[in-house]
C-alpha cells in the first residue's frame, strides 16, 4: 500500500424529509490508502450505504450540506450529479444494497450487460474478451449471458454483478452487503473474489460495508465503524478486532456469538438502547445515552483523533 | 408437536412444467414442545421449501407432516386453517415484504384481531399488544402509530414475532430471521427465540448460518439438496461433524478470531471418504441415514441422484 487515494473531509449529508432533515452522515473524515480494502461496519441506520451512495450518487432527496471527497487527488464534485457522470462506473463503482433481487428479470444478462456499457459510453464489443475472462475467473462461463436472472442462483448473479462494476477497473469500488443474503461458503467465496480482483488490479480500493465484523475482518486492512452517522474508530483490521479503543466498538464485538457458544452456556447480550433518533441527533457524543463511560465531559463532541499510529477513534476515554 | 414423515416436495418448472425438481426428498424429524431444532444448509437446499409446507403453504408431494396429530395436507377450508393458525405461525427473512408501506407497521396487530379477537376490547387490545411487544423488547411508544420505512429492519423483525404471540402459538417457524440484522439485534431475537423457548414454544429455526445455528438449537438438521446429510443434537453436531458438506459449511463460517485458511488447516487432511460407505466409494446417496452415536445420524456423500460416494473435494 502506498499513498492515499481517497480523502474524505467533514462529509455531511443530509435526508430531506416532510418532518425536517435526517443527519444520515455528520462531519466525516477519513482516508485510505492506495490498494487498501476498508470494511465498513455498524448497526443498520448508522449511514454506510448513505456514505456509499454520497461517494457516487445522491438520490433526489439527500443535500450535500458540505465536505469534499477527493479521489486520487483530484476533488470529485459530488454534490452535482450531471458533473459525477464521467466519474461514475470508471472511476468510483457502487454495487448497492439488494442489487442482486434488482436485475431486470425481463432482460437476459447478456442483454442487460450491453446496455448498462452502452449508457456509460462503453462499446460492448471492446471489452467482450475481458468480460468472459472474467466471468471464468469467478467460475461462470459464457453461457450465464444468455440466461435470466431467475435462473441463476443468488451467489451467481452476486458473481454477475461484481465482474459488470469492476469490468472497467475503476480506483474505488464500494461493495455495500454483498454477501448478506448468501449461505455462507457462497459468502466465503464471493468475498475472497472481491480481494482477488484487487491483487489482479481489477480495482484499486475498495469499501466493503456489512454488518459482520467477523466477515470483514477475514477480507479487509482496516476497518471503520460507524455509529449514528459518524465514524468512531478506524483502524488496521488487527488493532480494531485485538484492541478495539470505542466502547462501541468494544460492545459490537462481545455480542458476537461465536461458534460453539449455546445459550444455555452463556446468555450473549445485546447492547442495552438503540441509536438516537438522526431528526435531531444529540448534542455531544451519539453514544452517550447507551455507554456505561460516559461522564461529564461527554457532552461535548469527542474529536476523530489518532490515537495510536494508523489508529483514530472518537472517543474521550479513548486517548 | 410437529413430525414430518419422509417428506418429498417436488416443483414442476422450465416452459410448461414439464422439467420435475425435487426440492426435498425423504426429510424426517420432529420438533418437540420446548425444543429448537435447526434447518441448516446452502441457499436452494430445501429449507423454505420445508418451512412453507409445514405451514401449509405449498402441497407436499409425498409423506406426511402432522402437528399435534392432525394432519397438515388434510387440512380444508378456513375453519381449519384459522384454528391451525392460532397454533402455527411463521416469521420470514425479509420483514419488509410483510408490511404494507401505505398503513403503520401496527395494522398487523389490527388484521390479527379482527381475524381471532374480533370480541376483544379497545383497552384490553391495546394492553395485549404492549404486552406482546414488552416481550420482543419493543418500547410500545417507539413503535405503534409509526410507518415501516421509519422502523429498523431489527424492529420490524421483532413486531412480527409479537403479532405471532398474540396467538399464544405452539410452534413457530422462523425462516432467516436474523441473517440481514446486525449483531447486537440479532442477539437480542436469538434471547427471544430461547425465551419462548423455555415458555414452551416448540421452533423451527431456519437458517445459513451455522455460528448462530448453535446458539439456541437443541437439534440439529443439515440439508443438503433436499435430502438430510447429517442430523443429530445440535452440540455433537457441531462439535463432530461428520459429513463433508458439514464440515465445509462449518469451516467456512466467518469467525473473529480464526481466519479462514486456518479453519481450512483445521479439516482433516483425509476424512477417509464417505461417513458411510468408507473410501470404497460403493454408494449411490440413496442410502438411509446411519445413527453413529445416540441420536447423531449421518448419511452418504453421493450426490443423492444416483452417483458414487467417491470423495469429493466439494463435497
Ligand atoms: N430516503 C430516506 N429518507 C429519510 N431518511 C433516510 C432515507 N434513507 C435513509 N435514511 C436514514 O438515514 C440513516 C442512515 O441510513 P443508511 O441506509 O445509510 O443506513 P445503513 O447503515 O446502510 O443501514 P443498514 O445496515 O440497515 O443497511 C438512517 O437513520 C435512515 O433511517
Ligand atoms: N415456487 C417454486 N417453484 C419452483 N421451484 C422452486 C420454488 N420454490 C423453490 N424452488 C426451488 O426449490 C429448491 C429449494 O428452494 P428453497 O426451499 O427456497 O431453498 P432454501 O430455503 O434452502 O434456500 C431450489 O432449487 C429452488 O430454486
Ligand atoms: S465520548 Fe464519552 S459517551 Fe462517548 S463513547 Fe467515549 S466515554 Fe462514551
Ligand atoms: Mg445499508
Ligand atoms: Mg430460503
Amino acid at each position: 500500500m502506498s499513498g492515499v487515494s481517497l480523502e474524505v473531509s467533514d462529509l455531511t449529508v443530509h435526508y430531506r424529509t416532510l418532518r425536517g432533515d435526517v443527519h444520515a452522515l455528520e462531519g466525516v473524515g477519513f482516508t485510505m490508502a492506495d490498494g487498501e480494502i476498508m470494511g465498513l461496519v455498524g448497526e443498520s441506520g448508522s449511514g454506510k450505504s448513505t456514505l456509499g451512495k454520497s461517494l457516487i450518487r445522491m438520490d433526489s432527496r439527500m443535500r450535500h450540506v458540505r465536505g469534499t471527497v477527493r479521489l486520487d487527488g483530484e476533488e470529485l464534485p459530488i454534490g452535482d450529479q450531471a458533473a459525477m457522470t464521467p466519474f461514475r462506473y470508471h472511476r468510483v463503482s457502487l454495487i448497492p444494497q439488494y442489487s442482486m433481487s434488482a436485475l431486470n428479470p425481463t432482460r437476459r444478462i447478456g442483454r442487460m450487460i450491453d446496455e448498462l456499457l452502452e449508457s456509460r459510453g462503453v462499446r460492448p464489443a471492446s471489452v467482450r474478451a475481458e468480460l468472459l475472462r472474467r466471468l471464468d475467473l469467478v467460475g461462470l462461463s459464457g453461457q450465464v449471458l444468455r440466461r435470466y436472472p431467475i435462473e441463476l442462483s443468488g451467489g451467481m448473479k452476486q458473481r454477475v454483478v461484481m465482474v459488470l462494476s469492476t469490468l472497467l477497473d475503476p480506483s474505488l469500488l464500494i461493495a455495500d452487503e454483498v454477501t448478506s443474503a448468501l449461505d455462507v461458503s457462497t459468502q466465503r467465496a464471493v468475498a475472497q473474489t472481491l480481494v482477488e480482483f484487487r491483487d489482479r488490479g481489477y480495482l484499486a480500493g475498495m469499501i466493503f460495508v456489512s454488518h459482520d465484523i467477523s466477515l470483514v475482518n477475514q477480507i479487509a486492512d482496516t476497518i471503520m465503524v460507524m455509529y449514528a452517522g459518524k465514524p468512531v474508530e478506524k483502524g488496521t483490521a488487527e488493532a480494531v478486532v485485538n484492541g478495539p479503543r470505542h466502547p462501541y466498538t468494544r460492545m459490537l464485538i462481545s455480542s458476537l456469538p461465536e461458534v460453539g457458544v449455546t445459550h444455555a452456556e452463556r446468555r450473549l447480550e445485546g447492547i442495552p438502547g438503540s441509536p438516537p433518533g438522526l431528526l435531531d441527533p444529540p448534542r455531544g457524543c451519539r453514544f452517550r445515552e447507551r455507554c456505561p463511560l460516559a461522564f461529564d465531559k461527554c457532552d461535548q463532541e469527542p474529536p476523530f483523533v489518532e490515537v495510536d499510529r494508523g489508529h483514530w477513534a472518537a472517543c474521550w476515554k479513548a486517548g | 408437536m410437529l413430525r414430518l414423515d419422509r417428506v418429498s416436495k417436488v416443483y414442476r418448472v422450465g416452459s410448461f412444467g414439464r422439467e420435475r425438481l425435487h426440492a426435498v426428498r425423504d426429510v424426517g424429524f420432529e420438533v418437540r414442545s420446548g425444543q429448537v431444532v435447526a434447518l441448516i444448509g446452502e441457499s436452494g437446499s430445501g429449507k423454505s421449501t420445508i418451512g412453507k409446507m409445514v405451514l401449509g403453504l405449498t402441497s407436499i408431494t409425498g409423506g406426511a407432516i402432522t402437528f399435534e396429530g392432525t394432519d397438515v395436507a388434510g387440512l380444508r377450508g378456513h375453519r381449519a386453517h384459522k384454528e391451525y393458525y392460532r397454533r402455527v405461525q411463521g416469521v420470514f427473512q425479509d420483514p419488509f415484504s410483510s408490511f404494507n408501506p401505505v398503513f403503520p407497521a401496527d395494522r398487523v396487530f389490527a388484521l390479527i384481531r379482527a381475524e381471532y379477537f374480533p370480541e376483544v376490547g379497545e383497552a384490553e387490545w391495546r394492553r395485549r399488544i404492549e404486552e406482546s411487544l414488552r416481550v420482543v423488547r419493543l418500547d410500545p411508544a417507539q413503535v405503534l402509530g409509526k410507518y415501516p420505512h421509519q422502523l429498523s429492519g431489527g424492529q420490524l423483525q421483532r413486531i412480527l414475532i409479537a403479532r405471532a404471540l398474540l396467538l399464544d402459538i405452539r410452534l413457530l417457524v422462523a425462516d432467516e430471521v436474523i441473517s440481514m440484522l446486525d449483531a447486537s439485534t440479532r442477539i437480542d431475537v436469538l434471547n427471544l427465540l430461547a425465551d419462548l423457548k423455555a415458555r414452551g414454544m416448540g421452533i423451527l429455526f431456519v437458517t445459513h448460518d451455522l455460528s448462530l445455528g448453535n446458539y439456541v438449537s437443541d437439534t440439529a438438521v443439515i440439508l443438503r439438496r433436499g435430502a438430510i446429510a447429517e442430523s443429530g443434537p445440535a452440540d455433537r453436531v457441531f462439535t463432530n461433524p461428520l459429513h463433508p458438506y458439514t464440515r465445509r459449511l462449518l469451516s467456512s463460517v466467518p469467525r473473529l478470531h480464526r481466519t479462514w485458511a486456518q479453519a481450512d488447516a483445521e479439516l482433516p487432511a483425509d476424512d477417509g471418504g464417505c461417513p458411510v460407505h468408507g473410501r470404497a466409494g460403493a454408494g449411490d446417496g440413496s442410502a438411509t441415514l446411519v445413527e453413529v452415536e445416540a441420536g447423531h445420524f449421518v448419511g452418504c456423500a453421493g450426490d443423492g441422484e444416483g452417483g458414487p460416494c467417491r470423495p469429493d473435494p466439494r463435497a
